[in-house]
């Protein structure tokens, strides 16, 4: 479930607000914006996708609320890491261009993905 | 009461902005249909795909390679798809995803072509909000329907919500409804479904419409215990062990089986490990590459999949990666009501895929092909009525609404999450889940648009309404498909039944009916080469 929105690194932008498909933050104004409803968060982690600034954290567990510490997050690089991965941060070429499902199929003797 | 509604007024009303709709919504544009979008997430983000890799069933148009992608699923689903089906799909998809091309999707290129066999679900959203804000249409996020409006004729004829951001009412008159709200996954947070909560079918429902095929709603995806991630196509290069680390047998062919997983989970903890990558540098790139977010729940709970075994689970996917939904009737994907179209998981998927669906590659498929029909369907429906559709009266369609929501859907998940229940499924198991689903929905209250309530407690009551009628559609089917057939799997008749290679139809709100409907009959492969 999200469980970190830095107040260091918000800049304040909303679009968290906007693109969270289940609308778990709450817009401040001049403020960052809180985590209203942790509890409806898919752990879809499209939220990190779309931050401009890397402020966001989604813990991967789905059913359970767990600590984290920001400093430790940063230092570790997993602030932002799903952007990166998806080739999203500024001057990034999406990872879409150089997947290869297509040989990976072959090389795995299926016919399927999904 | 909220004050200060949003009016609208549009020729088609798309309601779901995943694949689906913005297909469908794209398409009733460039018919020339004036067309509102709303979803009750963000489209972009919202629903199965947007967070997830997905192939696609895309073949080249040889008849060769067709015959036999087609010939490939046959027995799987039960022999209930239908080959005309299946050909309109492969060409639609085939057209569509030049279409996703010319669009700008980065596609890889293989010696100066673009290889179009897979979408990444941001990538694939984020492009298809674009395009379809500027084909014209209008898009309302965080806008959930609540219920259809029906004329005296029993048309549909728009619908009415709330905007959970605004706190407002909004209502849509339009000449046409595209259901496209996906399938149902009984909030279980299979990745990227808590949006799918059965809302659509349950419109159609209240609005006369039938559903086939919704005993084929017990599909389980593997998932780790500790993360979200329900992609299991990565899990071809697993082996999956018990607690004692014996090799339980579940991957035969590239290809897990779920149902294995399941008999030994509903006894004790089932690992998974990707060891036939271990010492495969090269494919582990490509993993990665193929689908980033399956190794978010391992890098940032410091396992490596490669190389130690993981706890996994099964987390239901419904109706999502299930085939059963709303019956549509011809080739443009109309329901049996008039006005109302339906598109994607929200459509019944048995037409090309019977009673069994494997990856998402042909659920991606139909999505674009049934959104691009229904779309196109619903414009030509609302532009024939002219402006006569105007001066309609509408009323609302939807009849019942829990006040106690969180304790309904409580219910609701507890007879159709467990393995035990759903996955394996008996007479008195399903006899028994059906007295309580029934007596739920019973005990409902009827809806009403004099809410005392926020705009979350009206979505969350008519949520818990639309996951009972689901749940209670899906066990009346199965408990009357008295044999084992695509991925429905009864105990106590683990077999197939010849006498029962047909269609089940349900329909109704309250008392439900039952019917059956034939396949199309099939002609043997070699007269459909030949011809």
């Amino acid at each position: 479930m999200i469980e970190l929105v830095s107040a260091s690194r918000c800049i304040s932008c909303n679009i968290c607000v906007k693109v969270c498909p289940t609308n778990v933050f709450e817009a401040r104004e001049d403020e960052a914006p809180v985590i209203a409803r942790q509890n409806d968060c898919q752990t879809c982690f499209l939220c990190e996708a779309y931050c401009p600034v890397d402020a966001l954290f989604v813990f991967p567990d789905a059913h359970r609320h767990v600590e984290v510490s920001e400093e430790l997050l940063s230092d570790r690089g997993d602030l932002g890491s799903y952007r990166r991965a998806l080739g999203w941060s500024t001057g990034g070429d999406p990872a879409a261009l150089h997947e290869k499902v297509h040989v990976l199929r072959v090389m795995a003797g299926t016919g399927a993905i999904g | 009461m909220f004050s200060d509604g949003l009016e609208l007024d549009a020729d088609v009303l798309v309601i779901g902005g995943g694949p689906a709709g913005t297909w469908a919504a794209w398409n009733a544009a460039q018919a020339g249909a004036s067309v509102v979008l709303v979803d009750k997430g963000y489209c972009g983000s919202s629903g199965a795909t947007a967070p997830s890799g997905t192939g696609v069933w895309v073949i080249p148009p040889t008849t060769e390679d067709r015959e036999k992608a087609k010939a490939q699923r046959e027995a799987l689903g039960g022999y209930l798809a239908d080959h005309d089906w299946m050909d309109r799909v492969l060409d639609r998809t085939w057209s569509n995803m030049e279409l996703v091309d010319s669009w700008g999707y980065p596609f890889p290129r293989e010696e100066g072509k673009t290889v179009r066999r897979n979408l990444q679900g941001p990538e694939y959203m984020r492009l298809m909000r674009k395009v379809v804000a500027r084909a014209g249409v209008k898009i309302l996020d965080h806008s959930p329907a609540l219920e259809l409006l029906v004329d005296g004729n029993g048309n549909v004829a728009g619908a009415r919500g709330v905007q959970t951001q605004e706190e407002r009412e909004w209502t849509v008159r339009s000449g046409a409804v595209v259901i496209a709200t996906g399938g149902c996954a009984f909030l279980s947070k299979a990745l990227g479904t808590n949006n799918n909560t059965g809302d659509g079918y349950l419109f159609a429902g209240e609005a006369g419409a039938e559903f086939s095929g919704m005993e084929f709603s017990s599909q389980y995806a593997v998932s780790t215990v500790f993360g979200s991630v329900t992609k299991t196509a990565h899990y071809s290069w697993a082996v999956f062990t018990n607690e004692a680390g014996e090799d339980i047998q579940a991957v035969k062919d590239g290809h897990h089986s779920a149902a294995t997983i399941g008999r030994t989970l509903i006894h004790g903890p089932v690992y998974a490990q990707l060891i036939k990558a271990k010492e495969r540098p090269e494919v582990q790139a490509f993993l990665r590459l193929a689908q980033p977010n399956f190794f978010l729940p391992f890098d940032r709970s410091g396992i490596n999949p490669f190389n130690e075994r993981f706890p996994v689970t099964l987390v239901l996917e419904g109706t999502v990666r299930g085939t059963g939904g709303i019956r549509i009737t011809d080739e443009t994907c109309a329901s049996t009501v008039p006005g109302l179209y339906a598109a994607g998981d929200a459509a019944t998927r048995e037409r090309i895929c019977g009673g069994f669906t494997g990856g998402g590659s042909h659920n991606a498929a139909w999505a674009m092909s049934s959104g691009s029909w229904a779309g196109e369907g619903a414009a030509d429906f609302a532009l024939r009525l002219g402006a006569s559709r105007k001066s309609r009266r509408l009323t609302g369609a939807g009849t019942s609404a829990f006040t106690e929501s969180d304790a309904a859907i409580k219910t609701v998940k507890s007879e159709m999450l467990p393995l035990e229940k759903n996955m394996f499924r008996t007479d008195a198991g399903l006899r028994s889940s059906l007295a309580v689903l029934n007596g739920l929905w019973a005990s409902a209250g009827a809806r009403t648009t004099d809410r005392g309530g926020d705009a979350r407690d009206a979505q969350r009551s008519r949520e818990a309404a639309a996951l009972t009628a689901t749940a209670r559609w899906a066990y009346t089917s199965a408990l009357a498909r008295t044999e084992s057939r695509g991925m429905h799997r009864r105990s106590d008749f683990p077999q197939i039944d010849p006498l029962q290679q047909r269609h089940q139809i349900v329909s109704g709100v309250d008392a439900i009916a039952l019917r059956y409907e034939q396949p199309v009959p099939r002609l043997p492969v070699r007269d459909l080469v030949s011809a």
